[in-house]
């Protein structure tokens, strides 16, 4: 338990240092209550920026929704994000037998813990974001007590983009905005236009 | 036109012994206590509108200028440390500076994955070796390095990326950073290589002229504008620059540059002449850089220093400065 957490302090220091992060609160402010921060992604480091850029105290309660497929396959990987992370791994296959990701996803959040989520689901290559999965909405309306926080994040991917092994040291910023006002009987396709609106709404301007 | 690349002399020593002849140090020290006595001045004085101005209360402006104070009194501290440890602590103060401002330029300008590997090249490569050249005294390779090699090699490396989209645009930003950042600052270590009749041992205070100068003059604008500045020089680009502080800054840190006269190798009327050509060409690295700012929308490089901004924000004018300050000491009082 004590290795685990000097590991994640260690990382989150490691990832501070090499990105100089700065979070901006725009619109909402660090809280303990159960929420879903839901980001853009472009690197496997996203989300122990996130979660660097958390007070300690909540950091140890946000837990990464993580695809079972890459993060279980070597034991390095396992006991990352199983001991160090504590990460919620989900089963990303169509034909899936295991258990139900929303439901893994909410148990948390019923246990007063919140979640990091990628709505588009995989590492995106290109820019702005790709179509939102499903999850999301599901989460929202089972659980419509959690918050859902908007987080751009600024940089990581050209700081390590997919298959580098080196890291250029750019500074990243990332801006958590309001949360999302609550599902009110709009479809599902709508829901997810409006959460991702507003997570393009805190990128900054294409050149 | 730079002569080609000369053999690297092999030692590293340095052409002059550490132990000042000529009392280099009783003038640093000099220097050093003037500028940390005007800084509890300032301070004092900042403490004092605080209190009657502002009352405690929070206030822009004033808060702004504590902070700056503040600030001033680490950056002194730090340059005075280097300084003090001697070439190599200049040397690596500045490959910092350069470092920070490169990760500030790169981090506002659009590059693509396609670049990833001229990044590489550009912070892990380019940046220490252009340091490095400056404590092996090769002044050949040293003045052609990224103008010549990295301009070549940095596109060839971007174009084994297979990405054509604005290519010409992310070739040129990388160049543009690396130049900025690190081409131009790392002329103010390169003044601790020039070897000038009757100066051995004292470079260390060209660095300190060029630095207060140029640096006093960003103050004295500030000061300037704040005090009578009413018409913009370009609203467009920055809406603090105004003529009068332009003016009376550039004036007033010309005659500091003046009065600076005893720790150069120059007469008083050059010492004046010169800190006037760095002053304007300081004003012009601020310029230029807010441009850049304000086409990406942003008001500041970083957060790095509290009241200043990133590290850019405050060395824009001295990598305008610095390499034409090197060329004319090395054109004029270089043997």
């Amino acid at each position: 338990m004590f290795v685990d957490r000097l590991l994640a302090s260690a990382l989150c220091g490691f990832a501070r240092a090499l990105t100089g992060v700065r979070a901006l609160w725009l619109g909402s402010e660090p809280d303990a209550r159960p929420r879903v921060y839901f980001a853009n992604h472009r690197s496997h480091g996203d989300f122990v920026l996130i979660w660097a850029s958390l007070p300690p105290p909540l950091r140890r309660r946000t837990r990464p929704v993580a695809g079972a497929d890459y993060w279980l396959t070597t034991p390095l990987r396992r006991f990352l994000i199983n001991r160090v992370f504590r990460g919620v791994c989900i089963d990303r296959r169509p034909g899936r037998n295991g258990p139900n990701p929303v439901e893994q996803m909410g148990e948390a959040l019923s246990a007063g813990e919140s979640l990091i989520l990628f709505p588009e689901g995989t590492r995106n290559m290109g820019d702005g974001l790709l179509p939102f999965k499903s999850g999301l909405h599901h989460l929202a309306k089972a659980h419509p007590e959690a918050e859902l926080i908007p987080v751009w994040i600024e940089n990581l991917g050209r700081v390590m983009p997919k298959g580098s092994l080196i890291p250029v040291p750019l500074l990243c910023t990332l801006s958590f905005g309001p949360p999302l006002a609550p599902i009110d009987g709009e479809s599902r396709d709508a829901f997810l236009a409006r959460a991702r609106t507003a997570l393009l709404d805190l990128a900054p301007p294409a050149d | 036109m730079p002569s080609l690349p000369a053999p690297a002399p092999r030692s590293l020593t340095w052409p002059h012994p550490p132990t000042e002849p000529m009392n280099a140090s009783h003038d640093l020290i000099a220097v050093f206590g003037g500028i940390f006595g005007l800084l509890a001045v300032f301070s004092l004085i900042g403490a004092g509108l605080k209190y009657r101005v502002a009352r405690g209360e929070p206030h822009g402006v004033i808060d702004n200028l504590n902070a700056r104070i503040k600030a001033w009194w680490a950056m002194i501290a730090l340059i005075g440390a280097a300084i003090w440890i001697g070439p190599w602590g200049v040397i690596a103060l500045f490959a910092f500076i350069s470092f920070q401002c490169l990760r500030e330029f790169i981090s506002l300008t659009h590059t693509r994955l396609g670049d990833h590997r001229a990044l590489l090249w550009s912070f892990f490569v380019f940046l220490p070796a252009q340091y490095w050249l400056i404590a092996t005294h090769w002044y050949g390779l040293f003045s052609i390095l990224i103008p010549v090699y990295a301009f070549l090699l940095l596109p060839i490396s971007s174009s084994l990326g297979a990405d054509t989209t604005r290519f010409l645009e992310r070739a040129a930003k990388v160049q543009w950073g690396l130049m900025i950042c690190v081409y131009c600052l790392s002329h103010v270590p390169a003044l601790l290589t020039l070897e000038i009749a009757g100066y051995a041992g004292r470079n260390m205070l060209l660095i300190v002229f060029l630095i207060l100068t140029v640096q006093s003059s960003d103050v004295f604008q500030y000061v300037w504008g704040k005090l009578i500045g009413k018409r913009k020089v370009s609203p467009a680009i920055s809406p603090s620059k105004t003529v009068e502080g332009l003016v009376g800054g550039v004036l007033t840190s010309t005659a500091v540059g003046a009065a600076l006269w005893w720790i150069t190798p120059f007469t008083p009327l050059e010492a004046g002449l010169i800190a006037l050509v760095i002053n304007v060409m300081g004003f012009f690295g601020g310029f230029v850089l807010s441009a850049i700012k304000r086409d990406r929308g942003v008001k500041d490089w970083g957060a790095m220093i509290e009241g200043h901004g990133g590290m850019l924000d405050r060395v824009d004018s001295i990598s305008f400065s610095a390499p034409i300050f090197f060329h004319i000491v090395r054109y004029g009082w270089v043997a």
